[in-house]
C-alpha cells in the first residue's frame, strides 16, 4: 500500500479487473434510454462484462474514440493545453488521495493523465506520429481501453492535483474527457447511467416519484414536531407565485443523515418566514450527468431554470450539495442561460443583494445563512449543539471550483462552541476528498473507496485524537452518504452532519417547546447534567 | 533504458556536429544553415501551437479556485488566488509565472504504520526549478553580447552582477554554477526518486541532457579550452545581421555548443518545452472566477438539448400527482365512468 514502485515500464502493466475493483457496467435498459434522448452519445447498448475479454464493442470502436477525441480537442482548450503542456515534473503525483491510499502508481494524475495523452501523442502530435514510442506514443489497443476505465473511475475528479500543478493541468478535466469518451463507446457504469436516468424521469436520481418525494419530505415534519413541539406549515410543492425555489440534493429528503440536514433547512425557511417552494419536477440538484458528457449534464440541469420559469418564482437557493454547486457555478449559466426571467437574488429578510449571483440567480445555502447571522436575524441557541465537537470537511467541488471556504465555518462559529479544523494540508483548497465522489458511491468498490478516502479519514482522526471531535459536519449530500461508511470504518466515533442540521438544532423556534433532544432524537448535552433555563 | 537512449540521441548530435564540420560545405552547414533553420522552426512552430491552442475556445470557466471567492462583502476574498477581476487574474499569472506560486505550495505526503499519514512541505523542486530557468534567462541575456554590437548597457550590467565574486580568470559566472547545479539536480531527482523515474519518459530526459549538453560545452569555452572569441563574435553578430561569416580560427567544440542549441529550438515546438507558452494559456489559472456574476458564451452550446418537459412529466404522474394534492398544470380528464371500466391490468405506464 506504501507504493513500491514496480519494476516493470507502466505500458507494459495491464490493468487486471478482479471482482471489488471496477464498477458495474450499465444496464442494458439504462443505455438504451440515454441513447434515446442524447443519440450517439452513449454508444450501443448491451449487456458486457468488465471481467470478459470481450466487451462487445462495436468494430470501429477505436476510430469512434479517436473521432471523439479530435473533436473534443476543438472544442475544449484546456484539454489540448492539458495534453501538451504536462513536464511531468511529479508535483501532482501525492496529492491524489487515491494514489494515497491504493499505492498504485497509476493513481498518480500524472500518470492518470498519461493514459490518454498517450494516445494523443501518437495519434495526434508530429513528434508522436513520427517517433512512435521513443516519443512517449502508443496505439489505441483493447488494453488502454481498459487502463482508461479502470483509472478513470479511480479519480473522483476533486482537482486536488490541479491546485499544486504549476500549469494548473485539472487531471479532473482530463477524466472527464476520457469518461466522455468511454461513454461514446457504451463502456460506462450503471450507478451513473440509472441515477441520471431517474433524474431525467422522476426528476430526483433517486427515482421518487412525486407523491412520494412530497410524503417523504413531509414525513420529516413529524419528526420535527416531535423535537420542537411545532408543526411547520411552511412547506409546499410546485407552488407558483413562491418568491424562491429552493432545490436540493433529493438524498436530503431520503436518506440519513441527509434527512436531518432537510430539517435543519426548514426549520430555518420557517423561522424567518422565506417564501419558498420545492419542486417535485426538479426535485434533484445533483447532476449525475456531469460524470457522463456535456450533453447529458446541460440536459439534466436544464430543469432548475425551466421549473423557476413555470413557477414564476424571483430567484433559486441551492441546498448543501458539491457536484450541484460545481454545475451551478462553472456551467449553468452558460450552458442553460441567460436566465433573464429570473431576478437578481436580494435577501427579502436582511435585503442583501448577492451581487456575486448577479448572472445565475442562484444562491448557495451557506452564502445565504451567513448573511442571515451577521445580520442578526437569527434566534440561535449555540449550546444545544455541545454534545457535537465539530471539525468541516471542505467538499471538494464548493472548495476548488466555487472557492465556497469561509462562509460555512463562519455558520459553524456561530451556531456551536466546539469547532476545531482539520489539519491545513487537508483542508480549504488543500481538502481531501470523501473518496467516493462522481459516481464511485457504489457498494461493489467498498475496499476501494475506503482506501481512497484514507487521507481524509486521517485528518479527521487527528482531530478526534487532540479535541475529542465527534461530528463531522460537510456542505454536501454524496459526502454525507460516503462520509458516513467512511467514517463508520476509520472512525467509528464520529458522526456526519450537514451544516444545516447544526444550524436547526441551534435555532430557537417560536412556540418551541423546551426541547431535550436533537433532530436525531439524541439527547442534548445539557440534560445529561443538570438542568437549568 | 529510456536514460541511455535519451543520452544517445545527444552524444550522437555532438558527434554529428563534430565531424560534420570537418566535411567539405560542413562549416557553413553547421555554422549557418542548420541554426537559421532552427529559428525558422522553432519560430513557426511555436506560433502554430499557440494559434492551435487558442483555435479552441474555452467554453466554460473552470478557474481552480484556491482561496476564499468573491462572495458576501464582509468575507474577505483571496484575490490572488481566487480572482474574480481581471487585475487579479494578471497577479496570479505574474505570480504564477515568475515565482512558480504554485510549486511553492508543494507538500510531501507520506504514509507510515497505522496507517498514518504525514505531511511535510517540499520546496526543493519549487527551489531548483526557480534557479534553473532564471539562471537561464540570465545566461541566455548575457548571450546577447555576441549578437549585438554596441552590447547594451543591461548586458554589461548583467555580467558585472553575475561575475561579482570575481573568481579566476576569465571571471566565474554565478549563473553557470547555479544553471549546471540545478540541472544536475533535476536529473537526479527524476533518477533517484523511484516515482519520479516510473513517470519519466525518454522526452523528459532528452531535453535535460541537450540543455545539459549546451551548458557543459559553453562551460568548457570558456574556462578549460581557449577558443577565439572574435572569430566566433564574427560569426554570431554576422549571422544575425544577416550576413555570416565564418572564420577558420571557430573551432568544432563551438560548433558542437551551437548545433544543440538549434536542436533545441527545432525540438522545442514538438515538445513538452512548449509548457514556456501553455503555462500563459491555462484556463484553470487564467479565468477570474465570477461565472455566477457575468454569464459567459460557449461557442457550440447545443440548443436543441433541452430538458425533459415538465408537461411530460406532469403527463406521466399527473393522477398520482393530483392524489397528494400536488397543484398541475392540466386537471384530470372527468373520470369516465370507472364502475363500468374492468380492473384487469391497469395502467401500469410507470413500471419501475
Ligand atoms: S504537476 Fe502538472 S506538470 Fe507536473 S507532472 Fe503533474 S500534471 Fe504534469
Ligand atoms: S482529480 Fe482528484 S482523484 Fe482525480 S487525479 Fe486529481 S487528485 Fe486524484
Amino acid at each position: 500500500m506504501t507504493g513500491a514502485v514496480p519494476k516493470k515500464d507502466w505500458m507494459d502493466t495491464p490493468a487486471v479487473f478482479k471482482p471489488g475493483n471496477y464498477c458495474y457496467p450499465g444496464k442494458e435498459s439504462m443505455a438504451a434510454y440515454h441513447g434515446k434522448n442524447l443519440p450517439g452519445k452513449f454508444g450501443p447498448a448491451r449487456v458486457w462484462d468488465v471481467e470478459s475479454d470481450d466487451w462487445k464493442l462495436v468494430d470501429n470502436w477505436q476510430q469512434i474514440l479517436l473521432e471523439g477525441m479530435k473533436e473534443r480537442l476543438e472544442k475544449f482548450r484546456s484539454f489540448k493545453i492539458f495534453m501538451d503542456c504536462c513536464v511531468r515534473c511529479g508535483a501532482c503525483a501525492d496529492k491524489c488521495h487515491f494514489f494515497l491510499g491504493t499505492g498504485d502508481p497509476k493513481n498518480m494524475p500524472v500518470l492518470r493523465a498519461e493514459l490518454l495523452r498517450s494516445v494523443y501523442r501518437n495519434d495526434f502530435t508530429t513528434a508522436g506520429k513520427i517517433l512512435g514510442s521513443l516519443a512517449g506514443g502508443r496505439e489505441m489497443t483493447f488494453e488502454v481501453l481498459k487502463e482508461w476505465f479502470m483509472y478513470f473511475y479511480q479519480c473522483t475528479e476533486c482537482r486536488r492535483c490541479s491546485v499544486f500543478c504549476p500549469y494548473g493541468i485539472d487531471t479532473a478535466e482530463i477524466t472527464m474527457m476520457g469518461r466522455e469518451l468511454l461513454h461514446l463507446v457504451g463502456v460506462n457504469t450503471n450507478w451513473i447511467l440509472e441515477p441520471a436516468a431517474n433524474s431525467n424521469r422522476t426528476g430526483n436520481h433517486l427515482g421518487l416519484q412525486p407523491h412520494t418525494f412530497k410524503e417523504n419530505a413531509e414525513f420529516l415534519l413529524d419528526d420535527i414536531e416531535e423535537v420542537t413541539g411545532i408543526r411547520l406549515n411552511s412547506l409546499t410543492f410546485n407552488r407558483k407565485g413562491a418568491e424562491i425555489l429552493f432545490v436540493i440534493p433529493s438524498a436530503d429528503v431520503f436518506a440519513d443523515p441527509g434527512i436531518f440536514t432537510f430539517m435543519g433547512y426548514l426549520l430555518l425557511f420557517d423561522h424567518i418566514g422565506l417564501d419558498y417552494t420545492i419542486s417535485t419536477y426538479s426535485s434533484e440538484g445533483g447532476n449525475f450527468g456531469l460524470f457522463t458528457n456535456n450533453e447529458l449534464m446541460k440536459k439534466l440541469n436544464g430543469k432548475m431554470y425551466a421549473e423557476a420559469k413555470r413557477l414564476g418564482v424571483k430567484w433559486i437557493l441551492g441546498g448543501e450539495c458539491g457536484h450541484m454547486w460545481r454545475v451551478i457555478h462553472q456551467y449553468m449559466d452558460t450552458m442553460n442561460g441567460p436566465a433573464d426571467f429570473l431576478e437578481v437574488p436580494k435577501s427579502p429578510i436582511t435585503g442583501t443583494v448577492f451581487e456575486n449571483a448577479a448572472s445565475t440567480k442562484m444562491v448557495h445555502i451557506s452564502e445565504f445563512t451567513a448573511d442571515l447571522i451577521k445580520h442578526d436575524k437569527l434566534k440561535l441557541d449555540k449550546s444545544r449543539n455541545d454534545h457535537r465537537i465539530v471539525t468541516f470537511h471542505d467538499s471538494c467541488n464548493p472548495a476548488r471550483a466555487m472557492g465556497l471556504l469561509d462562509e460555512p465555518r463562519y455558520i459553524l462559529e456561530n451556531v456551536c462552541n466546539n469547532f476545531h479544523d482539520m489539519p491545513e494540508n487537508t483542508i480549504r483548497e488543500q481538502t481531501f476528498c470523501c473518496g467516493s465522489g462522481t459516481g464511485l458511491n457504489t457498494g461493489e468498490i467498498m475496499d476501494l473507496r475506503m482506501r481512497a478516502g484514507l487521507p481524509r479519514a486521517n485528518a479527521v482522526k487527528y482531530v478526534e485524537e487532540k479535541y475529542g471531535v465527534n461530528m463531522l459536519a460537510c456542505v454536501c449530500a454524496i459526502d454525507r452518504a460516503t462520509l458516513l461508511a467512511l467514517m463508520q470504518y476509520w472512525n467509528p466515533n464520529v458522526e456526519v452532519c450537514g451544516v444545516s442540521e447544526l444550524v436547526g438544532n441551534a435555532l430557537i423556534m417560536d412556540g418551541e417547546k423546551e426541547r431535550d433532544s436533537g433532530l436525531r432524537f439524541e439527547p442534548l448535552a445539557a440534560n445529561e447534567g443538570e438542568t437549568d433555563v | 533504458m529510456k536514460v541511455l537512449k535519451a543520452l544517445g540521441i545527444v552524444l550522437v548530435l555532438m558527434a554529428l556536429a563534430y565531424v560534420g564540420v570537418m566535411l567539405p560545405g560542413g562549416r557553413t552547414l553547421f555554422g549557418v544553415v542548420f541554426p537559421y533553420l532552427a529559428l525558422a522552426i522553432f519560430i513557426i512552430f511555436f506560433i502554430a501551437k499557440v494559434v492551435g491552442w487558442a483555435k479552441s475556445p474555452v467554453p466554460f470557466r473552470i478557474p481552480t479556485t484556491s482561496g476564499q471567492a468573491n462572495s458576501l462583502p464582509w468575507i474577505k476574498q483571496n484575490k490572488l488566488d481566487c480572482p474574480s477581476t481581471t487585475a487579479g487574474v494578471i497577479g496570479r499569472m505574474v505570480l504564477e509565472i515568475f515565482a512558480f506560486r504554485s510549486l511553492f505550495k508543494n507538500t510531501r505526503a507520506e504514509i507510515h504504520e497505522g496507517p498514518k499519514l504525514a505531511y511535510g512541505s517540499s520546496k526543493f523542486l519549487w527551489l531548483f526549478g526557480i534557479m534553473f530557468h532564471y539562471s537561464f534567462l540570465l545566461i541566455v541575456l548575457r548571450h546577447l553580447r555576441l549578437f549585438t554590437d554596441p552590447i547594451p548597457a543591461f548586458v554589461h550590467a548583467l555580467e558585472f552582477g553575475d561575475g561579482f565574486l570575481q573568481v579566476g580568470a576569465p571571471t566565474l559566472y554565478i549563473t553557470d554554477l547555479v544553471f549546471i547545479g540545478a540541472l544536475t539536480f533535476l536529473f537526479l531527482r527524476r533518477l533517484v526518486l523511484p516515482a519520479i523515474r516510473y513517470i519519466s519518459l525518454p522526452a523528459d530526459y532528452f531535453p535535460l541532457f541537450l540543455i545539459l549538453g549546451i551548458g557543459i560545452t559553453g562551460v568548457l569555452m570558456r574556462y578549460f579550452v581557449r577558443v577565439d572569441v572574435v572569430s566566433i563574435k564574427m560569426l554570431t553578430h554576422g549571422l544575425a545581421t544577416f550576413q555570416p561569416v565564418i572564420s577558420e580560427n571557430v573551432s568544432g567544440l563551438f560548433f558542437v555548443h551551437l548545433f544543440l542549441v538549434a536542436s533545441l529550438l527545432a525540438y522545442f515546438p514538438f515538445s513538452k518545452l512548449m509548457h514556456l507558452g501553455g503555462v500563459f494559456l491555462s484556463p484553470t489559472r487564467n479565468l477570474a472566477n465570477n461565472s455566477r456574476m457575468v454569464r459567459h458564451i460557449n461557442p457550440w452550446n447545443d440548443p436543441s438539448i433541452k430538458p425533459h418537459s415538465y408537461a411530460s412529466y406532469e403527463d406521466e404522474f399527473r393522477e398520482f400527482m393530483v392524489d397528494a394534492g400536488l397543484p398541475v398544470d392540466k386537471e384530470l380528464p372527468p373520470a369516465p365512468a370507472e364502475e363500468v371500466a374492468p380492473a384487469e391490468g391497469g395502467a401500469s405506464a410507470e413500471s419501475e
